[in-house]
């Protein structure tokens, strides 16, 4: 396993091009963030299937949207903040119901962009996209698995929101990891509490698994790089066995990841949950790494969290009993 | 530029009436429709299906085949009524319009309508999609071509200026708009409300190539489709003047933009497309 960082925005320019030299139906719409995204790395490669379109990003999608129609393969690039709120009623009129073949990238999600402030921080876009028919969501956690989602939704004739980090760390897997949308990966096996986890976050949580093991706490941590369709049978097994429950992402508590797994174990395997992410709040501007410590989701706070919600199981089965 | 003969005209003259018959037909005294809407488009639909586009209704999908956006979907009965005229489906399948199970919406789909391209509905979302389709063509180096038809109210939409900016950014010589200006939207005339003039001096200014039409007047549709070919450097629209509701008094009794027509009035509309039917015969003769 290197033990080289690696940045995820780069493995995703990198894929882009791999993409496009194997598949000639693959163009790039950009809206004026090539070099921000990494679309510039296609762009270079192939600037005669490079669109931009300016800044204009619900026109992106729609002319993504065209381009689909026409045969095309579009992965439509712009900062996920702008690419799910922005562009809301194009991707649902045109895209969604019209099942276009577009694939969204959202760029520096999350609290990717932390200085930037509350304008560039992608809070709800998982609950946006998610919303959708049609639309499968996606959000990779390191580069080795960005890369192999990139060639992966190329595969799917319909849309797909690409959720990217701008994560910069030794990547989780190594060149034998094989991606299959819609599977759930457990990273680590554990009896005591289930950790889920999506996109950049998984770093953090994987971390707090250490913490826990040093507790004598045995997390079992399941990547959910897939976030539409989830995989209902992984997760109901791994909250079966482990009776309480931690989701962890760089997203709103609401409608998010945690919505996802809220909403799937209620009807399947009901269990005590904690939920890490932003609280129903803006959020300030610094680095991720501080704001996510000063907004509860830094790796001790995973560990608190998993803590509680195995005590709340505890209080629960008493509860039960009685 | 070319002119039609007698006969061509008449045979349009005729299509239109066959549209708007079928129309009042789908709506009896029973469906809410925008039948203002739908009849200022009438000749621009006719227009283009019936003597400009090239298209094969046995095959939606044919890969030469000319594309049509109808941006302002709530006219979709004219879209309907064309494409099952063109011999897309059965003129069966127009009854069922908005019933559940039925290939007709109540604005367009295309994963449910063969011959609908884009779904619409949303105002100010057609030419966005229509210039992907056009820049499409232009990386196929495809001889087809992007139409779209657009009310003047759309023009409201920031989306769709952001659209025409791309469009002649891209020099897509191959995407023409025609646009139904009958001065109206939903909440009445745009005249000193929501107005949108200087229109042709403002599509001028983000740089495509603008002409006018009588929205109407099959002869001057005609020349509009004419002169948009001779448009070699940028995209062209068409500024057809057209009347909400027109070809029909009954329609015009109502100043909403989505209603019903009551007994009466439905009585009224049939008289009065019987009276344009025997017109149009006389023409014939």
């Amino acid at each position: 396993m290197s033990t080289e960082a690696l940045d995820v925005a780069k493995a995703f320019g990198e894929a882009l091009v791999e993409l496009g030299e194997k598949n000639p139906r693959v163009v790039i719409v950009d809206a004026d963030l090539a070099d921000s995204c990494r679309s510039d790395l296609f762009r270079d490669r192939f600037p005669d299937r490079t669109i931009d379109v300016g800044v204009a990003e619900a026109t992106a999608i729609a002319v993504g949207a065209g381009l689909a129609f026409s045969g095309k393969i579009p992965y439509v690039n712009t900062f996920a903040v702008f690419a799910a709120a922005r562009t809301f009623d194009q991707v649902r009129q045109i895209v969604a119901y019209g099942r276009a073949n577009v694939k969204i990238c959202g760029s520096a999600a999350g609290l990717s962009l932390g200085y930037a402030g509350a304008s560039h921080h992608s809070l709800e876009d998982i609950a946006l996209m998610r919303s959708q028919p049609n639309m499968i969501v996606v959000s990779p956690s390191d580069a080795v698995e960005t890369r192999q989602m990139v060639h992966a939704i190329a595969e799917i004739d319909g849309p797909v929101y690409l959720r990217l980090s701008r994560a910069k760390k030794p990547p989780i897997y190594d060149n034998s990891y094989r991606l299959k949308i819609g599977e759930a990966v457990i990273l680590r096996e554990g009896s005591d509490v289930a950790l889920f986890a999506t996109g950049d976050m998984v770093f953090e949580t994987l971390e707090a698994a250490d913490m826990l093991a040093e507790k004598g706490i045995y997390a079992e941590v399941v990547n959910v790089h897939t976030i539409k369709p989830l995989d209902i049978e992984t997760i109901s097994r791994a909250a079966q066995k482990t009776r309480s429950v931690v989701t962890i992402e760089d997203h709103s508590i609401i409608g998010g990841l945690g919505g996802a797994i809220a909403e799937c174990l209620g009807e399947h395997m009901p269990t005590p949950m904690r939920r890490i992410g932003l609280r129903d709040t803006f959020c300030e501007s610094d680095s991720t790494k501080v704001l996510r410590e000063a907004y509860g989701m830094a790796p001790h706070h995973i560990v608190e969290a998993a803590i509680d919600a195995m005590n709340m199981r505890t209080i629960s089965a008493r509860i039960h009993q009685n | 530029m070319k002119q039609l003969d007698s006969a061509t005209l008449a045979r349009l003259e005729n299509v239109a009436y066959r549209l708007r018959w079928h129309t009042v037909d789908i709506a009896r005294d029973h469906l809410k429709m925008h039948f203002g809407a739908v009849f200022s488009i009438i000749e621009m639909v006719v227009a283009l299906y019936f003597n400009w586009m090239r298209y094969d209704p046995n095959n939606p999908q044919w890969e030469e085949r000319d594309r049509f956006v109808l941006s302002k979907g709530h006219a979709a009965p004219a879209l309907y009524t064309a494409l099952a005229e063109a011999g897309y489906y059965d003129l069966d399948e127009l009854h069922h319009f908005r019933s559940l199970h039925s290939i007709l919406q109540g604005h367009p789909c295309r994963l449910k309508t063969p011959g609908v391209e884009v779904s619409s509905g949303s105002l100010g979302t057609g030419i966005a999609t229509a210039v992907g389709i056009a820049i499409a063509g232009k990386l196929d180096k495809a001889p087809w071509r992007v139409y779209v038809i657009v009310s003047d109210a759309e023009c409201n939409e920031g989306s769709t200026w952001e659209a025409i900016q791309v469009a002649s950014n891209h020099h897509l010589n191959n995407l023409v708009v025609l646009l139904d200006r009958n001065g109206t939207s939903a909440s009445g005339p745009m005249l000193r409300r929501n107005d949108i003039e200087p229109l042709e001096d403002k599509w001028r200014s983000f740089n495509w190539a603008v002409t006018e039409a009588s929205g109407h007047d099959f002869q001057s549709l005609y020349d509009g489709l004419q002169w948009s070919e001779t448009i070699t450097d940028r995209p062209a629209l068409i500024i057809c003047h057209t009347e909400k509701g027109r070809g029909m008094s009954v329609i015009k009794e109502h100043p909403e933009h989505n209603f019903m027509l009551n007994a009466d009035q439905y009585r009224r509309a049939l008289i009065e497309l019987d009276d344009i039917e025997k017109e149009l015969v006389n023409h014939v003769n």
